[in-house]
């Protein structure tokens, strides 16, 4: 035993795997599917500490939907939601491309995660509010959001609801619920709470969900936005995408070795649950309970969504210099598509035929909604926003001074 | 060298001669940093010297006080200027007024570093030139470093500094001297004189500005990526301006830009950064108290729109060579 007055090391946290290790995830403790209690949505946040350590699972390793977090969802559903996840991928992979050609800056993929954002938006109700960051594409097309829109943003041109301003994925549909995502990490997750505390004011009964990466819980405004939740009990989800990486950061260096992230929110005495995030059922399942409890009055819910991220962290990013090649392979929750395909396939309504059909059929959708984008133009071709417009929205009206450097410009 | 080369040889120096030099930020230990300014350092002086930090500014900056007011110096990295406001209350609360308040018991020996400005189509969060938030505040020096040698020598001298240094590094700079001609092939440093840097130590002090060229009609004021800005404009009107390189902006090197604009008798001030209470802004004013009665026409600004940096219309909104151009012409007519 160390003895007072002997040197102190400071304590540097390492992943356990870096580029030529072998990623070996054996010592990760997942429970088995079902086994995890699903209390009633009135429960006070006290009961159900325990929720916050475990993980949620529906989806058994066979594919078989299990336990009491089985919300036994219709097949018409399930399909969809398969296909929005399925769309979504394809809808990334072809914005690399784009961007790969010089088509547009930079770009964002939110491969494996997938079934967070697709099942979350299917769990909740038009009128509810998400705060996203840069990685939930997939509430908007589970919202059946235009694609082209989101592509004509992407390609910053005449089409882009933004007018170019944002850089590309900086998304904002108020219409389909999705708030102007601003860059910052943290910033909204607190402004999700306050959403949340006016429909509480308002009296209405509408929700919010605030998003936020594993990375950036340890901005401050991930705690604020927990103390307000706390103080007033506003009817908010308080999302954690706990992806593993932050750029090239470990989810240790966020200090998610010495407690999970779902247990950060004891502290403030609010209810936290833990899920799998590549497993379609527990989202749709839990994000589906918090939203039942955040309408019936109940208060928040903080959830986090255990999962991996799969691609780069951005277009900028080459994470084969921070993390071993095969990690993503290893990782042991699997593939959220690829799961809830089988999961399908073995309820006896889905097939490898219609798996393959459906692809080449989203696959044709996604190109004809990028290439009517790409026809508007693309960042460094055809025509962009009018230049006038930068300086529109800086106030509701335009003062002198913006007045008269627009006129410098010559616009 | 380039300039990322440049600012990662003057940690490395300080590292290997002063213990008590530590580096960190986000990305910044075993990755070595987005824009690879801290690459290889962890490995070379440990991670108890060279580590990464939760993605917490405040934290940043907070620990990087607590460590300065200890001992030790803090070379803190903010990975885009467009980030550090989680932690200004830090930076202007704390770590700017520690020695005021403390009657010189305490004070803070950091460095935070952090890349600026615009021109790599980074939209409004990855091209904010803030400068003029932390020249405002009493306590603070502010270093915006213009090429790979200075980089170096300025940031030796702002790790040795006993203050709180803000050192904005001009990203559009590391790779070469970019002039705002955005549509012609990008230049290195290697074909730079500025892009020749001794290999040991040496210091480029705080509050000296270079005269990057000498001439007689006007005085250009530039820092940062608008040295080169200022070049072009000046090669391509043919005017003979004097272009003066601030390289710190607070302290300022006011003689230099004294004996320059009371030979010239016409100054222009350009910058990146929004026009409205800039720092050009306070240069202007300097200037005007200092040299009125050898001003032969109205100090002219050219600086970024008072709007946020906008992701596709980047090159309307970047004050390049055309727009200083046509301002040094109306200046000489004037
Ligand atoms: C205030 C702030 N600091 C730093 C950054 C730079 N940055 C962008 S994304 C990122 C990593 C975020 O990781 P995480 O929260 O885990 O989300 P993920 O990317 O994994 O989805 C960092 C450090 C930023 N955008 N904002
Ligand atoms: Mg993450």
């Amino acid at each position: 035993m160390a003895k007072p007055n002997s040197p102190i090391r400071l304590h540097v946290p390492e992943p356990a795997f870096r580029p030529g290790d072998t990623p070996d995830f054996s010592s990760l403790d997942i429970p088995a599917a079902g086994s995890v209690r699903r209390p009633t949505v009135d429960v006070s946040p006290e009961e159900i500490r325990d929720l916050a350590y475990g993980i949620i699972r529906v989806l058994d390793d066979a594919g078989a939907a299990v336990g009491p977090w089985d919300e036994a969802l219709d097949s018409a559903t399930a399909i969809r939601g398969l296909r929005y996840m399925m769309k979504t991928r394809v809808y990334d992979q072809r914005m690399v491309m784009a961007q790969r050609q010089g088509k547009t800056s930079f770009y964002m993929q939110c491969t494996g995660e997938e079934a967070v954002a697709v099942a979350q938006q299917m769990a909740l109700q038009l009128g509810d509010m998400h705060f996203p960051t840069y990685r939930q594409q997939g509430l908007l097309i589970a919202a059946e959001h235009p694609l082209e829109e989101l592509a004509c943003q992407v390609f910053s041109n005449p089409g882009d609801v933004l007018q170019g301003r944002q850089l590309p994925v900086m998304y904002s549909f108020r219409d389909s619920g999705f708030f102007s995502i601003s860059g910052n990490l943290g910033t909204q997750y607190v402004q999700a709470v306050g959403w949340a505390m006016a429909s509480a004011i308002k009296g209405d009964s509408k929700i919010a969900a605030g998003w936020i990466g594993e990375g950036a819980t340890a901005e401050n405004d991930f705690h604020s936005a927990l103390l307000y939740a706390s103080v007033y009990n506003p009817p908010v989800i308080l999302n954690v995408v706990n992806n593993q990486w932050a750029i090239s950061t470990f989810q240790g260096l966020a200090a998610g070795d010495s407690a999970t992230f779902a247990s950060r929110a004891h502290g403030y005495g609010l209810a936290s649950l833990r899920a799998d995030g590549n497993d379609f059922l527990a989202v749709h399942a839990v994000s589906r309970w918090a939203a039942e409890r955040a309408r019936c009055g109940f208060g928040p819910t903080l959830i986090e969504w255990v999962t991996y991220r799969v691609a780069a962290h951005s277009t900028s990013d080459d994470p084969s210099q921070y993390r071993p090649q095969g990690e993503a392979s290893a990782w042991p929750l699997g593939d959220p598509v690829e799961r809830f395909k089988q999961h399908l396939i073995g309820r006896g309504v889905w097939s490898e035929e219609l798996h393959a059909k459906a692809q080449e059929q989203i696959e044709t959708e996604v190109r004809q909604a990028v290439r009517r984008a790409e026809s508007l133009g693309t960042l460094n071709s055809g025509s962009k926003p009018s230049i006038k417009e930068m300086f529109e929205d800086v106030y509701k009206e335009m003062p002198p001074h913006l007045r008269k450097q627009r006129q410098q410009l010559g616009v | 060298m380039n300039m990322i080369e440049a600012i990662r040889d003057a940690m490395d120096i300080m590292l290997a001669q002063d213990n008590n030099v530590v580096v960190f930020g986000e990305d910044v230990g075993y990755f070595g940093g987005v824009f690879r300014c801290t690459a290889g350092l962890q490995a070379k002086h440990g991670k108890h010297r060279v580590f990464d930090t939760p993605i917490n500014e405040s934290g940043i900056v907070g620990v990087a006080i607590g460590m300065g007011a200890y001992g030790l110096r803090p070379c803190v990295e903010i990975q885009f200027a467009d980030y550090v406001y989680p932690a200004y209350d830090q930076i202007a609360s704390e770590a700017a007024r520690l020695r005021h308040r403390s009657n010189g018991q305490f004070y803070a020996p950091l460095v935070i570093r952090m890349p600026t400005g615009g021109g790599i189509f980074g939209g409004q969060t990855h091209s904010q030139s803030p400068e003029a938030l932390f020249t405002h505040v009493s306590g603070l020096k502010t270093v915006v470093p213009s090429n790979p040698y200075d980089a170096k020598g300025l940031l030796i001298s702002s790790i040795e500094d006993d203050d709180p240094v803000i050192f904005l590094e001009p990203k559009r700079l590391y790779n070469g001297p970019f002039d705002g001609h955005h549509e012609r092939p990008s230049i290195p440093w290697s074909k730079h004189p500025l892009g020749e840097v001794p290999e040991h130590h040496y210091h480029v002090p705080l509050g000296e500005a270079a005269v990057r060229r000498q001439g007689s009609a006007v005085t250009i004021l530039a820092y940062g990526t608008m040295v080169y800005v200022a070049e072009a404009a000046v090669a391509e009107t043919g005017i003979d301006a004097e272009i003066i390189d601030l390289r710190t902006l607070l302290p300022l090197d006011m003689a230099t830009i004294e004996t320059s604009v009371k030979k010239t008798g016409r100054c222009m001030v350009i910058h990146e950064a929004t026009l409205t209470s800039g720092f050009g802004a306070e240069l202007c004013a300097l200037v005007q108290e200092s040299c009125f009665y050898h001003l032969e026409a109205p100090i002219e600004r050219v600086t970024g729109w008072d709007t946020p940096y906008p992701h596709a219309l980047e090159w309307e909104y970047f004050p390049g060579p055309a727009r200083v151009g046509s301002a040094l012409k109306r200046m000489m007519e004037a």
